[in-house]
């Protein structure tokens, strides 16, 4: 996101500011500056530990009417599509939701978003009011050179928070995705499985080559469904959009579904007995066969490659 | 207990042709279902409603949108209400949520407000919590499951980035869900679907709602949309179809002369 902020911010001749807000977030004031933040509004306290939409609206639409940025830019994460509307509609700004081009036309904030799937794209301006609000796929955008030994001026912000008045309170949090595995939003590459991958067991196949790739694995709705892998790994409308640089689909059929999800991605490697198969249609690289037969293959030659000195990008 | 269910008419299938004529999307002859994500909720609120409590399903859409709202009677809604007005033509998800905070507020009483977390069309899961602003009342969204229910506190397990977390909330709030990878929509028997006929549904336009005209519709819209346009087309794959092994070897010969590996 601050390589796109900074691009936009150049162009503009404006600030690149960050905002933080949470519990022990000072660590993350250095990163902010080498990626090229110029400000950094922190909001800072053990309550805001967990977050919660009821608590960071406030802090943040009162940092918003104080500093009066021109371009406000989320994440299209979960947090970021919950908050970014909550805070819009009190500040009464229009918002363009799950962008994936930012650039500017006559001074202003030119939006592209997919609508009805990743089928069309819309064009979408916010004429009247500012800032000018994005939920973005970061994961599309280029990602800032980090330079370092800059540093940028931190800014401490208010808070001002009384705890008997939330009327939501979160009472538990699991992690269904296990620590030290890669999760799906963040890889460069992601191993998909679905029901042609057949049972638990076979998922090995997927795991093995994920392993090798170090990439993150992932599923279709069919194989969360059968119990394979939990929901964080689903790729698609009801589950994650994703787009990674390599995207590989083993035994996926590639329904709408599924494809708006991963549409997005660099390359698309689809392996699938079915020469028919939906999946085709959006794939770079096809391979007709038994992915049991294939993958491990794959696997087994990749593994060998790397070995022999070349480096997987 | 009144719960207000807002649902959506969307087109059954996502691909979409443009006309090219006047660079809109061509939305007459294609056929419409309840919004999926819509049906979800809606099937929640019905698994919580006692036999004294009120679920009222409202839509903002065209006359043909009765279609949809008969659905949801079917399905098991009290009541429906459509909203239907040139005046909301071209609302985007701020001027949407306005009118349906206008709606709620002039139905009046209410403890849960059900949307769907997102519409298959739009996708842009905004107006859930926007009208959720608009009515000043808490919000939880990426709603999987309603646990538990009692007095006047709501438990709910809502999907994270990372994971799941369970909410406990008090009531007046709104619900943004999400279906698990279980849900399959269920079909109304027969039976229901002529019930449905003698449940009341409601139509009303922008006088039933009144307050000033420029906050609805494209004119109360606070972003606008200058083009739509096909995304360009993915370049025509490479086929692989040979023995395992050699197929194999093709596909990283290519990656590497392709400099994707
Ligand atoms: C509202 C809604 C939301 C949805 N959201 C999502 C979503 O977020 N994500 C999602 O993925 N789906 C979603 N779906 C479901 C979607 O419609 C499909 O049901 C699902 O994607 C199918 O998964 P699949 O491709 O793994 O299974 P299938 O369609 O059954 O395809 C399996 C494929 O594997 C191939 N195959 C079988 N055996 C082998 C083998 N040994 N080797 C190689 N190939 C083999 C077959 O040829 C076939 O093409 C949603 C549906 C609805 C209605
Ligand atoms: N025209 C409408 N009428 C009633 N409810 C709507 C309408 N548009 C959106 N909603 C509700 O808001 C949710 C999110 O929609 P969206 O922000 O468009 O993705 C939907 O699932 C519906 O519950």
């Amino acid at each position: 996101m601050l390589g796109k902020a900074k691009e936009l911010a150049n162009e503009l001749k404006q600030d690149i500011c960050a905002v933080i807000i949470g519990s022990e977030i000072r660590k993350f004031c250095n990163v902010l500056s080498t990626f090229g933040a110029n400000k950094i509004f922190i909001a800072e306290d053990d309550a805001l530990k967990e977050y919660n939409t009821e608590i960071y609206t406030p802090i943040l639409t009162r940092i918003i009417l104080k500093h009066k940025p021109n371009i406000l830019l989320f994440p299209a994460t979960k947090i970021g599509r919950d908050l970014a509307p909550r805070v819009a509609s009190t500040l009464k700004l229009g918002l363009a939701a799950d962008c994936i081009k930012l650039t500017i036309q006559n001074g202003k904030l030119l939006m592209t978003r997919p609508v009805y799937g990743d089928n069309i794209l819309a064009d979408i301006i916010c004429p009247n009011t500012r800032p000018q609000m994005a939920t973005i796929r970061a994961k599309m955008m280029e990602k800032a050179e980090p330079k370092q030994n800059e540093s940028a001026e931190v800014i401490k912000e208010p808070v001002n928070i009384n705890v008997d008045s939330f009327k939501t309170i979160v009472k538990e949090k699991k992690k269904t995705s296990i620590p030290g595995v890669k999760s799906i939003d963040e890889a460069d590459i992601i191993i998909s499985g679905g029901r042609g991958v057949g049972s638990k067991e076979t998922f090995k196949f997927i795991e093995e080559l994920a392993d090798v790739l170090n990439a993150a694995v992932g599923a279709s709705r069919a194989a969360v469904e059968a119990g394979w892998k939990p929901k964080s790994c689903q790729v698609g409308q009801s589950g994650t959009t994703v787009s990674p640089k390599i995207y590989i689909a083993c035994g996926i059929s590639g329904t709408t579904q599924h494809l708006v999800g991963m549409k997005g991605s660099d390359v698309i490697i689809a392996i699938n007995k079915d020469p028919e198969a939906p999946i085709f249609e959006v794939a770079n690289y096809g391979i007709v066969g038994d992915l049991k037969e294939v993958v491990p293959l794959l696997t087994k030659a990749l593994k060998e490659k790397k070995m022999g000195g070349y480096k997987i990008q | 207990m009144r719960f207000v269910v807002c649902v959506k008419e969307v087109p059954e299938s996502i691909v979409v042709k443009i006309d090219l004529t006047n660079n809109k999307i061509q939305d007459e002859s294609i056929s419409t279902t309840l919004n999926p994500f819509d049906q979800f909720i809606l099937e929640e609120a019905l698994k919580l409603k006692k036999d004294e409590d009120k679920v009222i399903a409202i839509s903002i859409g065209t006359p043909q949108t009765k279609k949809i709202l008969m659905k949801c009677l079917a399905l098991g809604a009290d009541k429906a209400i459509l909203l239907s007005d040139n005046v909301f033509i071209g609302s985007d998800t701020f001027a949407t949520a306005y009118t349906l905070s206008k709606v709620i507020n002039k139905i009046g009483d209410f403890d849960i407000i059900f949307c769907g977390q997102q519409t298959v069309d739009g996708n842009t899961a905004q107006v859930g919590p926007e009208l959720a602003a608009h009515l000043k009342i808490p919000q939880v969204t990426y709603v999987e499951s309603i646990s538990k229910f009692e007095g006047k506190k709501l438990f709910v397990k809502s999907q994270t980035d990372d994971g799941f977390k369970i909410v406990e909330s008090q009531i007046p709030v709104l619900l943004a869900g999400i279906p698990p990878s279980s849900f399959t929509p269920s079909l109304p028997p027969l039976r229901n679907i002529i019930a449905a006929q003698n449940k009341p549904c409601i139509i009303w336009n922008f006088e039933d709602l009144g307050g000033p005209k420029d906050k609805y519709g494209s004119v109360g819209s606070l972003i606008q949309i200058t083009k739509v346009y096909y995304p360009p087309p993915r370049e025509k794959g490479i086929m692989i179809v040979e023995e395992p092994i050699t197929a194999v070897e093709k596909l990283i010969e290519l990656l590497t002369k392709d400099k994707v590996i």
